[in-house]
């Protein structure tokens, strides 16, 4: 439960020493409720208190962090159930399933997948972000095998698979230092796994048959010193898993329930066969609380819609996705196709790119940096302004690639036109037309 | 501490519509609950699909639909024969694409015509959607209702300068209307409530909140129908109950990730597979929101919505 300032001022020292960089121990307490500040600026405070205000103070959901490094995965910490509340903020991940049973070319080929399957879309990357690696047959050296082959080979996070503590503590004395994912801790190996979760100081899946189940498995493992946990609750249908999700995703949030106050992890790969389905089935978690999806079929035409949809889901709703300002090419513009500018809100760009691209019309598009705003916003809002186009064009290069000078602008900012003619000095400014969908029929007739 | 089931109960319920009639008339909403929420509430009606038939054969539609709907595009009657008996669509949505001025722009008898035949060769229900040109399709779709009555069809989309005349020829004649607004809850209960003011019944109105493609602005209609959904549910509006209808397979078929061949983007792999994901995957999201009809293109996307459906535990 959140404490409040002056809860959390009773457990400070109450001394305004300002070692902190606040002048008094009540700003400071006002701060950390607000979450402005973190307690670790008080070197002061007693650890009982540390350890009281830390637990009361943490955030209902934990975060936790996969991997190390860049590709490290970072999963949960989130605080809302719809997005349109404030936002998701931490984009799941996705994981391809290599076993050790395998063919060695199968092996080789997911390993190869795992490099291709990065997309680039409006100047960020998508990508799978990590392997699971499972034990199928059951024998520990053929596991470690596997791991230190891929290990070598990609440079992902690693799940680690197995039930058997045996396996499981095999595998880690491979890759143990690289923080990989342990899966899974359930009611039969829960000391066990716990223990080499402990010893190499990596996050751990719990898996419980029933959520009562599972929430006491987290409480003792949690106990026991291991915090970073993943929860699966076990089931393998979509409709229970769905279930599932909402009800540990709410007894979070909204109950501040802490033995379901971690992130989740799910397996599509489980629950069919049929490899569109189990794209689908993945989507449905995207969208429903599900912090990991481990897939047994991840095919560029099924990655990259699901990449796309995580990518929506989990923008911030009060930041609209803005494109990189600059010029894009359509169908090998040379020096004489037309050049249009238009906003940088990313629906904006990708309505008039489609357009553009469907009228197979070579083009030079110009994105100006406008605060993500659409057209008529931006312009209301002095962040599409003829200053700021001219200045776009003159800095962009532009004039060295083309050999004319006309300028086409969104039909919506028609009252520019004037004003930019001033500020480009030598240059015609065509009022283009407002809505996106004539500009194919306005390149046709473009001369 | 010990674990209970956060169970939420909500106040109100989605609107049930009948469209069509006879047996094969159909019914949407009802819902008592959050979509697939079925631990706590209840979803009478599953979700339908509504296949799109267009009265001209389009131009330029991806390889992936015209594999499967080219022998039969030219015909919107083959066309949609072939959605109800091989591919099991619920309803279909006939576009009425050549009234666009800037097109064909033909006048209301010849739609009309059009409406009818497919109407007297298939049984299941229809959705008649105009060419997105308010004027003309108030004009045409007043026609159809008219010479359709009784035929308990969803006319629409009926927008902010056409709604009072295709609601009122709805509202005389027996059939519903789609209203459809910028993505924006307000708007869109204001739209009903204005069409409730003409008299139109709440139980024979639909929203369509305006869909956005999966990259192209899917997110937006994502929270808009989450959002709908909840003051119905949770706020017991009853100017928000309406059944939502969703108009993606347009949409998703136009984005460049759905029809680029592997020759220009090798690295986005099997175009038709990609193709139909794109599309199932947008409904898959508009479903999960709160959808309650969704019009698709592809055969395999009503196939594989309809095992998602039955995995979600709604027949």
């Amino acid at each position: 439960m959140a404490l409040t300032g002056l809860d959390i001022f009773k457990k400070l020292p109450q001394t305004n020493c300002g070692d902190c960089g606040v002048p008094t121990c009540l700003a400071f307490a006002m701060k950390l409720a607000s979450g402005g500040a973190s307690l670790d600026l008080c070197p002061h405070v007693s650890q009982e208190a540390k350890d009281a205000l830390s637990e009361a103070s943490a955030p209902p959901m934990r975060e936790v962090t996969i991997g190390q490094g860049e590709n490290a995965l970072k999963i949960g910490g989130e605080q809302v159930l719809f997005r349109h509340e404030k936002t998701f903020f931490k984009p799941c991940g996705f994981a391809l399933v290599i076993d050790d049973s395998m063919e060695a070319a199968e092996v080789d080929s997911r390993l190869e997948s795992l490099k291709k399957l990065r997309f680039e879309r409006v100047g960020y990357e998508l990508k799978t972000d990590l392997a699971a690696l499972k034990c199928a047959s059951g024998d520990k050296s053929s596991f470690a095998g596997l791991v230190e082959k891929v290990k070598g080979a990609c440079d992902l996070p690693l799940v680690l698979m197995s039930d058997e503590p045996d396996v499981m503590s095999a595998a880690l004395d491979v890759c143990g230092t690289g923080k990989p994912l342990i899966a899974s801790a359930t009611s039969d190996n829960s000391n066990a796994m716990t223990e080499l979760a402990r010893k190499h100081k990596c996050p751990m899946v719990v898996r419980g048959g029933s959520l009562e189940e599972l929430s006491g498995l987290t409480e003792k493992i949690s106990k026991a010193g291991v915090k970073d946990l993943v929860l699966d609750s076990g089931s393998r249908d979509l409709s229970k898993t769905l279930e599932n999700l909402v009800m540990m995703r709410r007894s979070a949030l909204k109950k501040k329930f802490r033995p379901l106050g971690y992130p989740t992890i799910t397996f599509p790969c489980q629950e069919t066969q049929d490899e569109m389905l189990e794209a689908i089935h993945a989507a449905v978690y995207v969208m429903k609380y599900g912090g990991i999806m481990v897939m047994n079929n991840l095919q560029p035409w099924s990655a990259l819609p699901l990449f796309v949809l995580r990518q929506n889901i989990y923008t911030d709703p009060q930041r609209p996705m803005q494109v990189k300002e600059g010029f894009y090419e359509f169908a090998s513009p040379g020096d004489s196709a037309p050049i249009l500018v238009t906003t940088n809100f990313s629906l904006t760009y990708f309505i008039v790119s489609s357009e553009i691209e469907s009228s197979k019309r070579p083009a030079h598009l110009g994105i100006v940096d406008s605060e993500g705003l659409s057209t008529l916003t931006a312009w209301a809002a002095g962040k599409f302004t003829a200053e700021k186009i001219a200045a776009f064009i003159k800095k962009s290069g532009i004039e060295d690639k083309v050999k004319h000078r006309k300028v086409v602008i969104p039909g919506y900012v028609a009252q520019i036109k004037g004003e930019l003619e001033e500020e480009l000095e030598g240059w015609e400014v065509m009022v283009g037309p407002r809505e996106a969908s004539e500009i194919p029929g306005f390149l046709k007739s473009w001369q | 501490m010990s674990y209970s089931a956060p169970i939420d109960r909500y106040t109100g319920k989605i609107n049930k519509v009948e469209i069509g009639t006879g047996d094969a008339r159909v019914q949407v909403g009802g819902e008592t609950t959050q979509p697939f929420y079925l631990f706590e509430g209840e979803m009478p009606n599953r979700p339908r699909l509504a296949m799109e038939v267009c009265d001209e054969a389009p131009g330029d539609w991806a390889k992936a639909l015209e594999d499967v709907l080219g022998d039969v595009w030219d015909d919107p009657v083959k066309w949609a024969a072939k959605c109800k008996d091989e591919f099991g669509a619920d309803l279909i949505c006939l576009r009425l694409l050549s009234i666009d001025p800037n097109g064909a722009d033909k006048g209301p008898d010849e739609a009309l015509e059009v409406v009818r035949k497919v109407a007297d060769s298939v049984e299941i229900p229809l959705i008649i959607y105009g060419c997105g040109n308010a004027a003309k399709d108030g004009e045409v779709l007043k026609k159809v209702a008219e010479q359709m009555e009784g035929r308990a069809m969803v006319l629409g989309p009926a927008v902010e300068e056409n709604y009072k005349t295709i609601s009122a020829a709805a509202m005389g004649f027996g059939h519903n209307v789609a209203g459809e607004t910028p993505i924006d809850v307000n708007m869109a209960k204001q739209l009903n409530i204005l069409m409730t003011n003409l008299g139109m019944p709440a139980q024979r109105i639909l929203i369509d909140p305006s869909t956005g493609a999966l990259g192209y602005g899917l997110e937006y209609t994502y929270s808009v129908i989450e959002r709908d959904r909840l003051t119905a549910l949770q706020q017991n509006d009853a100017m928000m109950q309406m059944p939502i209808i969703c108009d993606m397979g347009r949409e998703a078929w136009k984005a460049k990730e759905a029809k680029v061949g592997t020759d220009e983007h090798p690295e986005y792999g099997d175009p038709v597979k990609r193709g139909i994901m794109w599309e199932a995957i947008g409904v898959t999201s508009l479903l999960v929101a709160g959808a309650d009809i969704v019009v698709v293109r592809h055969p395999e996307t009503v196939k594989l919505m309809r095992s998602t459906m039955e995995g979600l535990g709604v027949k």
